[in-house]
């Protein structure tokens, strides 16, 4: 286990500027993310899970401290980084297909190249057959397939993910968490992931950051390995005395 | 479904309706004489008149010169205004020093009654056709701008930033994410100009024209000919919704999106 280091975030401090005085949302945040993690960040609302995403994402700049991408510092958001929200920000205007486009088209990679990729993810995400269709008909699961289609389409060196399964029922949730397992076992692909699921992050999950609220930052970081445990068929985790012990220590830490 | 389309058909009923009891109350007003035939001619001398209109045209120019005329203006003035106020109006709300520029003048012409500006058109212009396709072009203008303008305020910060993230540049962002996402607005307030322009044709129409078919109106009031009136009015009236259905039909296939998100 001696993955290349991808992300490095030194003391970073987040100031938002409101009308009296700013608000810090962040406070010295210290971060280390390498190749194949799959870091899954839990915490009460309000504590900065989203404002630590937006800065590794290029859309917020820190107010202190320091962020670095292989090395390089980071000057906004770009290919390198793809991002899924909670709510599927697909554009309707296009066909799901080129929602997946989007990306290599803009890279300018020739139109074969272009619908290969396409094809392979929708193929992944089990969604050739909508290809062709607007995304405001598909349901809520599906779009954000298709959202992890078009971010995973740039083969993007981290893969941010903001709550992305926060709006979706019981069992629609478990099976994006096999498919997202599953992507990241095949491909073996750097994901980042905000949840407020304490079993989503033990399922799949090999690093859990768990934050507190003023000061916004890391309290605590668990290694596990549970999403190795994961029932094929049912997308469960075999629960045990150890699973449940973290989870306590874990609810423990949010709750107070 | 079902319930949705027997709501339409009763609502289609109650317009058809309102128009019958129109024409009712018209008929009788008119048979029984209660005001001045000067004043509200009776259905059958409007159609009388729309008849001959038809067959010999007014002053020497047939109706559909007339009616050709001023959906020619009107057509002219809109394409001018929809080609400069969509990329003026996005390019406002895009970048806020445009927008620091242009907003003030727009916010400054636009509550003005058009006839007060057109006789400052007039004077710069001269009496021809340049003046009264200006006056509706400006009229076209702002609707159309201040929608873009709050459209492109509008457009979901998502879109924006997943753009950004799958490697967007500033160029293929405004072409590709900012433009599409404002066509629904741009849509509704072209639909708006439109007909603002519209009611400002018989405006530009009054003064220096010798044909259209606001001339029409106003040369036939000069004479006192109120089934011309009528019939003018009348016809402007089903140009202006048929224009409207029209753009509607357009709208309904080019943002097919329109209402999802
Ligand atoms: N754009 C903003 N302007 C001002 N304050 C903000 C902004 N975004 C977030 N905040 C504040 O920063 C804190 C952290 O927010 P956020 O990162 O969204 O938390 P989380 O995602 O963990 O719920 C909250 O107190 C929130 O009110
Ligand atoms: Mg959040």
């Amino acid at each position: 286990m001696n993955n290349e280091l991808i992300i490095e975030i030194d003391n970073l401090t987040v100031d938002y500027p409101t009308e009296n005085e700013s608000v810090r949302a962040l406070d010295g945040v210290d971060l280390k993310i390498y190749q194949h993690d799959f870091i899954c960040v839990l915490g009460p609302s309000g504590c900065g899970k989203s404002t630590l995403l937006n800065v590794i994402a290029g859309f917020t700049r820190p107010s202190d401290g320091t962020f670095l991408m292989q090395g390089q510092p980071v000057a906004g958001p770009d290919r390198q980084r793809g991002v899924v929200f909670q709510s599927a920000s697909l554009y309707p205007w296009m066909s799901v297909r080129k929602n997946v486009e989007f990306g290599p088209k803009i890279k300018g990679l020739p139109a074969a190249e272009i619908n290969r990729i396409a094809s392979h993810y929708l193929d992944q995400v089990h969604l050739l057959e909508v290809a062709d269709q607007p995304p405001f008909q598909l349901s809520g699961g599906m779009k954000q397939r298709v959202a992890l289609a078009r971010a995973l389409a740039n083969e993007p060196a981290i893969l941010l993910l903001d709550e992305p399964f926060g709006a979706l029922d019981a069992l629609t949730r478990i099976h994006m968490q096999q498919l997202v397992r599953k992507i990241w076992q095949e491909d073996q692909n750097t994901i980042f992931m905000i949840t407020h699921d304490v079993d989503e992050a033990l399922s799949l999950g090999t690093r859990l950051l768990v934050m507190s609220k003023s000061p916004g930052t890391i309290i605590q970081e668990f290694n596990v390995a549970f999403c190795d445990r994961v029932d094929e068929r049912t997308g469960r985790v075999h629960v045990d005395a150890d699973y449940l012990a973290r989870r306590e220590e874990i609810l423990d830490l949010i709750d107070v | 479904m079902q319930n949705k389309k027997d709501f339409n058909k009763n609502h289609r009923m109650l317009t058809l309706l309102t128009w019958a009891f129109i024409f009712l109350v018209w008929f009788l007003i008119t048979r029984f004489n209660l005001v001045s035939h000067l004043i509200v001619p009776s259905p059958g001398e409007v159609i009388q008149t729309f008849i001959s209109i038809v067959k010999d045209g007014y002053n020497g120019i047939s109706l559909w010169e007339h009616l050709g005329i001023s959906m020619l203006r009107l057509l002219i003035a809109s394409l001018l205004a929809i080609v400069t106020a969509v990329p003026l109006g996005l390019f406002s709300g895009y970048f806020s020093k445009v927008g620091a520029v242009v907003d003030s003048i727009v916010q400054f012409y636009r509550p003005l009654p058009p006839l007060a500006y057109y006789v400052v058109l007039i004077l710069w212009l001269g009496i021809d056709e340049s003046s009264k396709i200006t006056l509706l072009y400006l009229a076209a203008f702002a609707p159309i701008y201040i929608a873009c303008v709050s459209a492109v305020s509008n457009i979901r910060v998502e879109y924006l930033l997943s753009a950004k993230s799958l490697g967007a540049s500033g160029k293929d962002l405004f072409f590709q994410i900012v433009f599409p996402a404002c066509l629904p607005d741009i849509f509704t307030s072209i639909r708006t100009a439109v007909g603002v322009a519209y009611t400002t044709l018989v405006s530009a129409e009054m003064i220096a024209a010798t044909s259209g078919l606001g001339w029409m109106v106003i040369d036939a009031s000069r004479y006192l000919k109120s089934s011309v009136i009528f019939v003018g009015i009348i016809i402007m009236g089903i140009s202006g919704v048929l224009i409207d259905q029209g753009l509607k039909a357009l709208e309904k296939k080019i943002v097919f999106w329109k209402g999802y998100q």
